[in-house]
């Protein structure tokens, strides 16, 4: 007995001090590579310091050597859960410097897709933090709604991941009237039935309450403070939607609803997401409904290529095409920041062009950055074990942070 | 205004409102494409901005881009994107500077610039003075050169590779299959101002570059028949022609 009281660490003038633990950069619970450097004092985060860059891929200077179309399908590999919703805002901030009109046709169909893509993000996210948390079957459960939308995906565009299908002046092909039809089968029925089946599971579970709510509590000041954006500025409170307040496409058309956080804790962040889906079926039914008929890209030819059947028929069509992509289109000297509501936040895109084929600066602005960085004082005071369900709640794709 | 991207209303008088407020800290206000961008004055920023928040309502600091102008003297352009939520408006704010001249930070307005600040410097090499977490943030620990800026080539200067006999990742120079090409597809009728491959041996120094019109100091010109060079056969010719004859324009 005498020995191992000898032996405690408390004993004698011996001082613990803090340590530090290094967590990733291969984590499941990292969402991607992530290393989070963390000085701990017994089980309470002191401090934190997220390491990232390690998926730095050079998107930025990448874009800087290719033509403007030729940059698109960068894009789908930024955030790679939400790749629509990346596209989105390069081809708007092509077509507000030339400004292109694009047919209302694809104006609907980029919403409807956009929100989809904000579903399975979303879908994605609750999934994992929900798992990262301890609950694993509704990860499991809205799999399977996510895999519809990866099919909805193929079906629009042939890849289910890295579409590349919004293109500057519209969208690249039109869609079958089937893909539409059972697109609101599934809006009806199927999705709402298999979310809310999996929403019972967790959002009134004790359990998963135990670990969320009153966790990295942020206030109105902090979040505005640190550039929050998207949910984790509606968490806190604050209605800011830029699909509401500075309307892109056809969402002036839309009617939606806002869900606001009340507390701004890591449960307001979870369930301000399930809310979103639901307003994204909404808003995706009323694309349905009010779609109309007619072209899918605009006709100027000096940006949008002719297709391929008139390729065969003109001779102009074929000196276009060939001219498209091989030199691409001109931008007019200027530079523009268009921002968009992705499914992560304010994605935003600041593209300068000196007036030729290849952009001369292109500076994307992700939505991780900001939300990662108030990760320090959102953790600190906090168990080891709530970091996970912080960062879970934060929704953090590496390939858009790191660029 | 045609364009699907997001719409942003001015407010009105904001310009106005701005100028006076900064006085001569801008240095200049432009407003292409619809958005409204101020130049000011780089040992003026942190002033400029705490005044744009506190008293235009620009609450946010949404993010800080570099650019790089090599031709330009200073060098670089930093750009700060402010967004209003309560007036639903954006505006930027640009600042020069080059490679020695320190950018005054603004971690003391947004700690969100912290790491905003660091990327820039990562990318570019501009300095913050007052941010004191200047690390590298997006590329490799013990990475050297700024790779946004337009000298650094495309490929880089090392690659990684694993190393079977040292058992550990190492660096090497970077050692390409193919030399890297860059083509701009520029059509050589317009826009490109460069000489072609080939072209040195025939454009003499001294010669105007392609694609710039002959210079000529009386041009000449076609006023009468006999002034066409045609010759007799066809000024008589043309003169039997009265009926397809244009209609004389009244002096």
């Amino acid at each position: 007995m005498n020995l191992q009281q000898d032996l405690a660490p408390t004993t004698g003038d011996e001082v613990i001090e803090n340590y530090t633990i290094n967590f990733g950069p291969q984590h499941p619970a990292a969402h991607g590579v992530l290393r989070l450097v963390m000085e701990l004092d017994g089980e309470i985060v002191e401090r934190l310091d997220p390491h990232i860059g390690l998926l730095h891929r050079g998107t930025e200077k990448l874009i800087e050597y290719k033509t403007y179309l030729q940059a698109l399908p960068y894009f789908d590999r930024l955030d790679y859960a939400s790749p629509l919703a990346m596209e989105h805002s390069y081809v708007l901030a092509i077509e507000k410097l030339l400004n292109l009109d694009v047919p209302l046709r694809a104006q609907y169909l980029r919403v409807l897709f956009a929100e989809m893509t904000r579903i399975s993000n979303h879908l994605l996210n609750i999934a994992h933090h929900a798992l990262d948390v301890g609950a694993m079957t509704p990860g499991l459960w809205l799999y399977e709604a996510r895999e519809d939308c990866m099919g909805f995906f193929e079906r629009a565009s042939g890849a289910r991941m890295h579409t590349a299908w919004f293109r500057p002046g519209g969208v690249h092909q039109d869609v079958p009237l089937k893909l539409l039809t059972d697109i609101g089968e599934w809006l009806d029925d199927r999705l709402p039935r298999l979310f809310e089946d999996a929403m019972k599971l967790v959002v009134d579970n004790r359990i998963f309450k135990q670990r969320n709510v009153d966790i990295a509590i942020v206030s109105r000041e902090d979040s505005i403070k640190w550039g929050f954006s998207g949910p984790m500025i509606r968490a806190a409170g604050i209605p800011w939607d830029i699909r509401k307040s500075q309307p892109y496409d056809v969402y002036a058309k839309m009617d939606f609803d806002i869900p606001v956080g009340t507390r701004g804790d890591c449960y307001d962040r979870f369930m301000v997401r399930v809310e979103e889906v639901r307003q994204s079926i909404r808003i995706m039914k009323q694309c349905l409904q009010q779609m109309p008929e007619g072209p899918v890209c605009s006709d100027d030819r000096k940006i949008v290529p002719p297709k391929r059947a008139e390729m065969k028929q003109s001779m102009e069509a074929l000196i276009h095409h060939f001219k498209l992509y091989t030199e691409g289109f001109k931008v007019p000297a200027g530079s523009v920041y268009v921002a968009t509501e992705s499914p992560k936040g304010e994605f935003g895109v600041y593209l300068v062009s000196d007036g030729t084929n290849k952009p001369y600066r292109c500076k994307i602005r992700p939505t991780a950055f900001s939300h990662l960085q108030a990760m320090d004082f959102m953790s600190r005071g906090h168990m080891l074990a709530d970091t996970t369900a912080i960062l879970g709640a934060l929704d953090i794709v590496f390939g858009e942070c790191d660029r | 205004m045609t364009h699907p991207a997001p719409h942003i209303e001015k407010p009105k008088g904001t310009v106005a409102a701005i100028k006076k407020l900064l006085g001569k800290d801008l240095v200049g206000v432009d407003e292409d494409n619809g958005e409204l961008a101020l130049h000011v004055k780089r040992d003026s920023l942190v002033g400029v901005l705490t005044q744009l928040r506190d008293e235009c309502e620009y609450q946010q600091l949404m993010e800080i881009a570099g650019v790089d102008w090599p031709d330009r003297d200073p060098r670089f352009e930093v750009v700060y994107f402010l967004l209003s939520l309560t007036k639903n408006h954006r505006i930027r704010v640009h600042v020069t500077t080059n490679e020695d001249v320190a950018v005054p930070s603004v971690t003391g307005i947004w700690p969100v610039a912290g790491w905003l600040e660091r990327e820039v410097f990562d990318m570019y090499g501009v300095l913050f003075s007052g941010n004191e977490d200047l690390r590298r943030i997006l590329t490799d620990y013990g990475f050297t050169g700024h790779p946004q800026r337009k000298d650094f080539p495309l490929t880089g200067y090392v690659e990684l590779r694993y190393s079977e006999e040292e058992k550990r990742v190492k660096y090497e120079p970077v050692q390409l299959a193919q030399d890297f090409r860059s083509f701009d597809f520029l059509s050589p009728w317009e826009g490109a101002d460069y000489v072609l491959p080939g072209d040195e041996k025939v454009i003499k120094s001294n010669e105007p570059p392609r694609g710039t019109p002959p210079q000529v100091n009386d041009p000449k010109t076609t006023e009468k028949p006999s002034q066409t060079g045609a010759g007799a056969a066809a000024n008589a010719e043309a003169k039997k022609r009265t009926v397809r004859k244009p209609k004389a324009v009244k002096e």
